[in-house]
């Protein structure tokens, strides 16, 4: 017997580059079980029940309305402000709910990572694929008081943009994961990141023109302007107002830049998870 | 021609003791800077051998140091070793969780393991949900355990509870279901971890059942941790003795069984005080006796006597009995003694009781002894593992020759002609 005819090797050695993608689809029915999991686990022994989905976006865009336009006075290009608020904040929720339920991976998933082995990425695959079914159920709701609106005597009209609609999706997707896996790495060693997640994410709302339009920062602080014009999820965000609410400044040239930059992050978060995951359980 | 289907080499893993803090940092970029300028990892040369009764110096500890062993196809092999001596971080980098610092495993079959079961239950979830979860968490695909689904209830015994969230289960329940699931996956390797432990009689003789099903009939290699001496002899052929992180022997069931049970026999246990709070009455010590000889290595045939001393706060009149249970090397219980069952009575005034075994009836083996005092026939102070024997064969037919090993272990009185 020849002793050369080994199946696979265990050894200390971590190549930098070392995706096993051939193992992650063989372990494809564990993301679509993972996904279901989470899908019918998440409203369990809730009166209200899946109305949360609709709960949450309906009364954030409320009281957003009420306090940046009705208050703050914030314009927004005669769109009702409430549409505005509900567009950012439905395309936002996306983004906001990949990058911190997958901010804490390996944290979360301590007890079934110390006992078995399975390609560590799935999980937080699983967790962009079922927020991306939540994301749909918004998207559909966003698009019923859209419609309500119209019925209204409103006059919009979805642009042929929408086409362009999947890349900002994978964007966001890619942005948040990729983020996301960067810092569960990290939380692994330092877990001064989990109080960073939950405060900064707040912060990068507003800095991500989710309640203003970009152009108001731009005439009124130009200097700064550049840090909310080169935030990645403020080029998602106007792109998705403009596709349905006609406004906002975005090119053909920046969303597909913002699909690059996310692939980078999503090509470096899975780098930094896949030398973490191999002994991430003797620090955590 | 036996083949080898796994072999580990050299494998070493270590890890850093004490809480990681503010000095992780430094040491993280101590390493860097070691890697940079291509030197070997600065903290790698220092550690100490696992020893967990000793304090050591260094915060850097081998869990595992140059393991090197082979495993044969379709052999169960039994890695046994006292608390802390590396039998769980040698399962976790064999089924990957973590990884060796030096060394390397390499394996010509997929492992599959099976460390406490249960791992991934969903409480929200019924019991079929889980199976197919707990199935593809173990790597199983969607349709091997729909193929397998009616087999796995029916081993589990949960028929009824199938349709059921696993937060109403018992504990017993999700276990006989994750082992179920466990059970019917097709691994070429199966790392199975203290899983018995859990669960009733019935169930852990067939899970034991199983495990040799998988062995014996479809030919699959199983590595089994247990502290279980009696389940470790049945279902191992060989067995591998972890000390301190390295391989004390690997060798045949009986031979590390031995040498293992030699690793416990630290400390003389032919007298032991009792410290005990236990009021009125109390039992402040015992000792083993050979006629009247202190000591605890005897002979098949030799007289045994257990002296208890007793402790009493009053005068008043109590009605005290003792009880003794004789355990063997596997944790079974091999004889109870009784001063009731003798018709024994034991006085009020009486400090010292003795119990003498005339005739030692064991071959060979090393036992262990359970004191219990009953006041009013009621368990009143309890030793366990009191006190610990060894038996070497020895004359016990009288005949100037010893009895020989391997025939049974008991010895009966008997006559011929």
């Amino acid at each position: 017997m020849s002793k050369n005819n080994w199946l696979f090797e265990i050894t200390p050695k971590n190549k930098l580059l070392d995706f096993n993608f051939k193992e992650i689809w063989a372990y494809r029915d564990l993301l679509f079980l993972f996904v279901k999991r989470d899908v019918i686990t998440l409203y369990k022994q809730t009166i209200l029940g899946p109305l949360w989905y609709l709960i949450q976006p309906l009364f954030t865009s409320i009281i957003f309305t009420l306090v940046f336009n009705k208050i703050a006075n914030i314009p927004t290009n005669g769109v009702p402000p409430f549409l505005f608020n509900l567009a950012g904040i439905t395309a936002w929720n996306y983004f906001k709910d990949c990058l911190v339920s997958t901010s804490d991976t390996f944290k979360k998933n301590e007890a079934i990572f110390g006992k078995v082995y399975f390609p560590r990425i799935i999980m937080p695959l699983s967790i962009v694929v079922s927020n991306l079914l939540k994301f749909g159920i918004q998207l559909t709701i966003f698009f019923l008081f859209y419609s309500y609106f119209i019925f209204q005597g409103m006059s919009f009209s979805i642009s042929i943009a929408i086409l362009f609609l999947p890349i900002l999706i994978i964007s966001m997707g890619f942005l948040g994961l990729g983020l996301g896996m960067i810092i569960s790495s990290m939380v692994t060693k330092y877990r001064d990141l989990t109080f960073l997640v939950s405060f900064g994410v707040q912060l990068l709302m507003y800095l991500s023109a989710v309640v203003y339009p970009l152009e108001i920062v731009e005439k009124t602080m130009p200097k700064y302007a550049w840090i909310v014009a080169y935030n990645p999820m403020t080029t998602v965000i106007e792109s998705f107002r403009n596709i349905v609410l006609r406004t906002g400044d975005v090119t053909i040239i920046s969303s597909f830049s913002v699909l690059g930059i996310s692939f980078v992050v999503l090509i470096f978060g899975m780098l930094v998870f896949n030398k973490t995951e191999k002994s991430f359980i003797d620090t955590i | 021609m036996e083949e080898v289907i796994l072999k580990i080499e050299n494998l070493s893993k270590q890890y850093r003791l004490g809480t990681i803090g503010t000095g992780t940092i430094s040491h993280d970029l101590n390493r860097w800077w070691a890697k940079i300028r291509g030197k070997e990892d600065p903290y790698l040369k220092i550690g100490e051998s696992n020893d967990r009764a000793s304090k050591g110096n260094s915060e850097y500890v081998w869990a595992l140091k140059d393991i090197n062993f082979e495993v044969n196809r379709g052999e169960v092999l039994g890695i046994i070793g006292k608390n802390g001596a590396g039998k769980s971080t040698l399962l976790k980098i064999l089924s990957k969780v973590t990884g060796p610092t030096k060394g390397s495993i390499k394996s010509k079959g997929r492992i599959a393991s099976l460390l406490e079961v249960g791992t991934g239950f969903h409480p929200e979830m019924t019991g079929k949900e889980n199976v197919f979860l707990n199935g593809a968490i173990l790597g199983m695909t969607k349709k091997e355990i729909a193929s397998k689904l009616d087999e796995i209830v029916k081993f589990s015994g949960c028929e009824r509870y199938i349709d059921t969230p696993v937060k109403r289960y018992s504990s017993g329940m999700k276990v006989r279901l994750a082992f179920a699931v466990a059970a019917f996956l097709e691994p070429d390797i199966l790392v199975v971890d203290e899983v018995l432990a859990v669960g009733d009689a019935e169930f852990q003789k067939k899970a034991i059942g199983k495990m040799q099903d998988i062995s014996k009939g479809d030919g699959r290699t199983v590595l089994f941790v247990s502290h279980n001496m009696g389940a470790i002899k049945s279902l191992c052929t060989r067995c591998v003795v972890l000390k301190n992180g390295g391989v004390q022997i690997l060798a045949d069931t009986k031979t590390a069984i031995n040498e293992y049970l030699l690793l416990n026999k630290v400390e003389d246990l032919s007298v032991k005080k009792f410290f005990s709070n236990a009021g009125v009455v109390k039992m402040t010590m015992a000792q083993l006796k050979n006629k009247d000889l202190v000591c605890n290595t005897f002979h098949s045939g030799d007289s045994l006597t257990i002296d208890v001393t007793i402790e009493r706060e009053t005068n008043d009149e109590h009605e005290v009995n003792l009880f003794v249970g004789l355990y063997d090397e596997y944790g079974v219980k091999q004889a109870h003694f009784g001063n009731t069952y003798a018709g024994y009575k034991i006085e009020t005034n009486k400090k010292n009781i003795s119990l003498q075994i005339n005739k030692l009836p064991f071959v060979s083996g090393t036992f262990t002894i359970n004191l219990s005092l009953h006041l009013y026939g009621k368990p009143h102070h309890r030793e366990l593992n009191a006190l610990t024997f060894y038996v070497e064969p020895g004359d016990y037919y009288g005949i100037g020759k010893n009895v020989i090993e391997g025939n049974g272990r008991f010895l009966i009185e008997s006559t011929w002609a």
